[in-house]
């Protein structure tokens, strides 16, 4: 008896809710963690990076005018289809991580409940990052924490899933809309999720999912004059220095974390979450 | 002139999934309570609805060991992030059940399938998807890093947000890692009932929440139980006060949300059209079966005359009727008992000698309904600006100046809830910080949302429900 | 200032005639009219959409609405033959049902005016026609008077005006007032409708600001857009005008017409907006002397689910005539 022959998925780029190959034609071969080849991934080009951002700053007045509520619940149906596809997304994190079948599974679970508790996280960021300012004067004065804008984010290179799902969530959650370069050696899970992602009612362009070197990207994006922010979670350590001075040509928000990957099995804090908002205070007059 | 009558749309009874019995719901099961089953019948039509189990005070004794076994071996040692998935696939089934909801609680309740359907139902679900998300944030909520539970909660709900009160009692109780047991009102116990099946169909486990459907015998049973940690209770503020007394020296932690008389203030420069908006939806929305309602409206003496004028043409527009007509704007009065009362009260203001004005809209000739009412030239030492009616009658005085309006709309022992209306930014917040009342309305009425704390001053109650303040009433702290 | 025509049904109260003695007091005035709240004007709308109407009160509102219709065509390549095919149209709706209602006009351009005259004579449907350097508005007094002229002499039986918005949003009320009453003048008999353009408005206090003007200034009808900027009509803003007519009235005694156009497809709309009519002005402006409907691709639905309520099952495209 002859063993069915698979149909092999072809891997694209995710920008402005379509998934189009790069503008440049490249492609890379993207193998497992024993060398084997698992499939070609675009390889994204700084044309690519810069209509990815042009749909991210499309998609941000939609996205950030939304109330807390519906951006909770169109993450929580992300994380709803995601359990769906979970045998898929195993599958997936064994092949690109190497890991054993249980490994993957814990990891798979972690990244839905990870996502779960950044939906979570959309209607309160208000209560516990803002305040009413007791002002000394007849003023009532009152700070809310507002959404950036556009964020770039370098997945890490190592948590394939977990990880990216840890820097894409808060970004999201806190109101921003993002490009997200994956990890280089390791983007297809990346592009399985962003498939989630387009069938979840996210409007396009909230996220743009970009494969390929990030040392060729990451700089394009770094300079990029309508990027509001910028995650170097992924960035080689040779490399951060050098971003953060490009970042610097636009007064970026630049996220620096230590470059060693950390456990992403921890339950986060909400640095992420304040990462990327800005505080903005109001003051009006108190009187009849 | 045309006359254009809009035929009768009415939303079908059939998906409401009404059933002849319904029995209450402890320990995960359905069960036969031994107390005296009750009939809860349509306010609108005066039929049987259905027959409905009650608990005896052994069943609470039952549904409170329940609770406790749950909090001690599941709930109260389950992680955040778990409890939380449970009370999303809620706030989801919720949703997914809407319309069935949304028509039953019209049917057992007699409010307009309108305000079920856009209003009671989503909120329900929206304050099961918020709180589920507090459950493993606590720590973040401002109540020290790492914030207890209290045990088991007892909580009783008044009949006029059946599934609303359910979900502001069951939702934050829950996230924050008690357990609960919780007796719906007397008149009104099915949607209550329907929650406890989509708890089952959510796999919640066992005993985590327990619904006696009872009169207010068992709600007492239920709140002075022995091992209940946490009383929660929404209803009058005479029996608030009975419970408060009762409680005395327990140790047990208390909340309570009771009545209220809140004015209703318009300002010269208010955006006038908008203004009656606010003051309709405040006294009518609801029948007037609202513990915020904005049953006093504080107008500026400059502008009362056309204010009046306005009102009457807007009000005699309410379409007052069958409550599961899709054009209803005004449904039923709960209950036989209900009516008497506001029809006394009514005949008070009218032997105190303010003027009626009552809207001419026809009335439906079975069930129980009252046309929309309004008192003009009432003043302050009256009963009908002192007690709460609750049901569709507005009180109409007026002020002169700002301190005025804000003497006379906090000349009450009730503080729960207060509405302003102007242009002016700076008046808003000035009459706001002086208004002794729990929530503030300006330039709009009776919004609700979970992320929003609700509760009120003085003798509306304490503690709050919703937002971060509202884990509080659910924590040891 | 100009002083507006002083035929009995736009003679103004003293107070009010009072408001339109200079530029100054007529601004004080505007200014001094209520604010409109955003978000609740736009709920009151959302409610009122709401509404279920059904069966026979349906079947009223489709016969009303389609009755109520000025089927318009207001484009570059308009010839004599989109015209006269439009006329025809508007004489049967439905030719395979004859007791259709007829619409209550045609709305051309002011150098087509004629042909739709003649295309429609011995009918009872009006013909409407833009003036004042419809759309934009922005030309010469002289020339927008003569734009009138010319309508009226084709023998339009309306007259559908733009005002002008870069005056009014720059303040110069006493402009807008004056160029109103002298096209009013222009029309003579011929009814006048103002199209304020609420989408370059934007805010609803201006809409209710420049509703008072033109009823002020005598204009018959209030009209929302020229259906050539977005937004046009929409439901909130259509309240607000339906309001300013309601309080003219209870001031005056006098009943002025509102006309939302543009953007108007559907017969769910076109009903939503009759709902407003009714519960927002009052029955009494449930007529095409006081309420009209600009639009063109409506027609087509309001006459398929016409079918669809007097056959029992949904209709199609094949089923309707294109014009």
């Amino acid at each position: 008896m002859s063993d069915r022959v698979t149909v092999a998925k072809t891997y694209k780029l995710y920008i402005g809710g379509a998934f189009p190959r790069s503008e440049s034609g490249r492609s890379y071969p993207v193998t497992d963690a024993k060398g084997a080849f698992l499939a070609n991934a675009a390889q994204a080009s700084r044309k690519d990076a810069r209509d990815a951002v042009v749909a991210a700053r499309k998609a941000f007045g939609g996205w950030s005018g939304a109330t807390a509520y519906n951006r909770g619940q169109v993450l929580y149906r992300v994380a709803e289809l995601l359990e769906g596809r979970r045998e898929e997304f195993v599958a997936e994190v064994t092949a690109s991580e190497g890991v054993p079948a249980r490994r993957a599974q814990s990891l798979v679970d972690f990244s839905i409940d990870r996502w779960v508790w950044y939906a979570g996280w959309t209607d309160k960021i208000a209560s516990v990052l803002g305040a009413s300012n007791p002002v000394a004067g007849p003023y009532f004065s009152f700070t809310v924490p507002e959404p950036t804008g556009v964020v770039a984010v370098l997945a890490p290179q190592a948590s394939s899933l977990l990880g990216l799902v840890s820097v894409v969530a808060p970004v999201l959650a806190a109101g921003n809309t993002c490009v997200v370069v994956a990890g280089q050696n390791r983007p297809l899970p990346a592009i399985t999720l962003s498939e989630v992602l387009a069938t979840s009612d996210v409007p396009g362009g909230v996220v743009n999912t970009l494969t390929g070197r990030t040392a060729e990207l990451a700089p394009w994006l770094a300079a990029h004059g309508d990027v509001n922010a910028l995650d170097l979670t992924g960035a080689a350590a040779g490399q951060r220095t050098d971003l953060e001075r490009a970042a610097a040509g636009t007064v970026k928000r630049v996220l620096r974390l230590p470059a060693a990957e950390p456990d992403w099995t921890a339950m986060p804090d909400i640095t992420r979450l304040r990462a990327f908002v800005e505080a903005k205070t109001v003051w009006h007059p108190v009187g009849v | 002139m045309t006359v254009w009558e809009y035929a009768p749309a009415p939303e079908s009874r059939d998906i409401a999934n009404l059933k002849p019995s319904y029995r209450m719901f402890v320990d995960g099961q359905f069960a036969d309570g031994t107390g005296e089953p009750l009939k809860t019948i349509n306010p609108a039509t005066g039929e049987v609805l259905a027959e409905v189990g009650t608990a005896s005070t052994a069943d609470v004794d039952r549904a409170v060991k329940a609770a406790r076994r749950a909090y001690d071996k599941v709930w109260g040692r389950m992680p955040g992030t778990e409890r939380a998935k449970y009370l999303f696939r809620i706030a989801r089934q919720i949703a997914e059940r809407a319309r069935e909801l949304a028509v039953l609680e019209s049917l057992d309740n007699g409010k307009p399938i309108r305000e079920s359907r856009d209003v009671d139902v989503p909120t329900a679900s929206a304050h099961f998807f918020y709180h589920a998300g507090w459950a493993d944030k606590l720590g973040y909520a401002g109540y020290g890093p790492d914030p207890k539970p209290l045990g088991v909660a007892g909580q009783v709900i008044p009949w006029n947000f059946p599934l609303l009160m359910a979900a502001w009692k069951i939702a934050p109780a829950l996230a924050c890692g008690n357990t609960v047991v919780l007796k719906p009102a007397e008149t009104t116990p099915l949607t209550a009932l329907v929650l406890a099946e989509i708890c089952q169909q959510a796999d919640l486990p066992p005993g985590v929440v327990n619904i006696l459907p009872g009169a207010g015998d068992i709600g007492a049973a239920v709140v002075s139980h022995p091992d209940v940690n946490k009383v929660a209770f929404t209803g009058s503020t005479s029996v608030g006060k009975q419970i408060q007394a009762a409680l005395a020296g327990s140790g047990k932690k208390l909340t309570l949300e009771l009545g209220g008389k809140a004015a209703n203030i318009v300002f010269e420069d208010a955006p006038l059209d908008q203004a009656v908006e606010g003051i309709v939806n405040g006294i009518f929305f609801n029948q007037g079966h609202v513990c915020c309602a904005g049953s006093r409206l504080l107008a500026s003496e400059s502008i009362v005359d056309d204010l009046l004028a306005k009102l009457r043409t807007r009000i005699a527009t309410l379409r007052v009727g069958d409550p599961l007509d899709k054009n209803t704007d005004v449904g039923a009065i709960n209950s036989a008992e209900q009516l008497a009362k506001i029809t006394e009260l009514v005949a008070a203001g009218e032997d105190e000698g303010a003027e009626r004005w009552t809207s001419p809209c026809p009335l439906p000739d079975k069930g129980f309904f009252f046309a929309p009412t309004v008192f003009a030239n009432v003043s302050q030492a009256m009963r009908i600006a002192r007690e709460e009616i609750f049901g569709p009658v507005l009180s109409v005085l007026t002020f002169r100046t700002p301190d005025e309006a804000v003497a006379k709309a906090n000349n009450t022992p009730y503080g729960l809830s207060a509405g302003v209306w102007t242009e002016k930014g700076s008046r808003i917040l000035a009459i706001t910080q002086k208004l002794r009342a729990g929530v503030v309305w300006a330039n709009t009425f009776n919004r609700f949302d979970p992320t929003a704390p609700f509760g009120g001053y003085q003798e509306s109650g304490f503690g709050r429900e919703g937002g971060r303040a509202g884990l509080e009433a659910y924590l040891d702290v | 200032m100009a002083a507006p025509s002083t035929s009995t049904d736009h003679a103004l109260p003293a107070d009010l005639a009072e408001v339109t003695r200079d530029e100054s007091t007529l601004r004080r005035f505007l200014h001094g009219l209520p604010g409109v709240d955003q978000v609740g004007a736009e709920q009151r709308a959302a409610v009122l959409g709401t509404r279920s109407i059904k069966k026979a009160s349906k079947l009223w509102a489709i016969d009303t609405a389609i009755s109520m219709v000025d089927l318009t065509t207001l484009e570059g390549a308009d010839t004599h033959g989109k015209v006269r095919s439009l006329a025809a149209k508007a004489r049967r709706p439905d030719p395979d049902r004859p007791d259709t209602p007829q619409v209550a006009a045609v709305c051309v351009y002011p150098d087509l005016a004629a042909v739709a005259v003649e295309a429609l004579a011995g009918t009872s449907i009006g013909v409407a026609s833009v003036a004042t350097a419809f759309p934009s508005g922005r030309s010469a007094r002289s020339v927008k008077l003569a734009d009138v002229a010319d309508a009226v002499a084709s023998g339009a039986t309306e007259v559908d005006m733009v005002i002008d918005r870069g005056a009014f949003l720059s303040g110069r009320y006493g402009q807008v007032y004056d160029e109103i009453v002298e096209v009013k003048a222009a029309c003579g008999d011929t009814h006048l409708k103002v199209i304020l353009e609420t989408g370059e408005l934007v805010t609803y206090d201006n809409a209710r600001r420049a509703s008072w003007l033109a009823l002020l200034a005598g204009g018959d009808f209030i009209k929302t857009s020229t259906g050539k900027v977005a937004p046009s009509a929409t439901l909130p803003v259509t309240h607000v005008m339906l309001q300013a007519v309601r309080d003219w009235h209870d001031r005056t005694g006098q009943h002025r017409g509102v006309k939302p156009a543009g953007g108007i497809r559907t017969t769910k709309d076109a009903i939503r907006y009759l709902v407003a009519v009714h519960e927002v002005a009052g029955p009494a402006w449930l007529t095409p002397k006081l309420f009209r409907f600009g639009a063109s691709s409506l027609l087509n639905d309001l006459v398929m689910q016409r079918r669809t309520q007097l056959d029992g099952h949904y209709s199609g495209p094949d089923y309707v005539t294109v014009d």
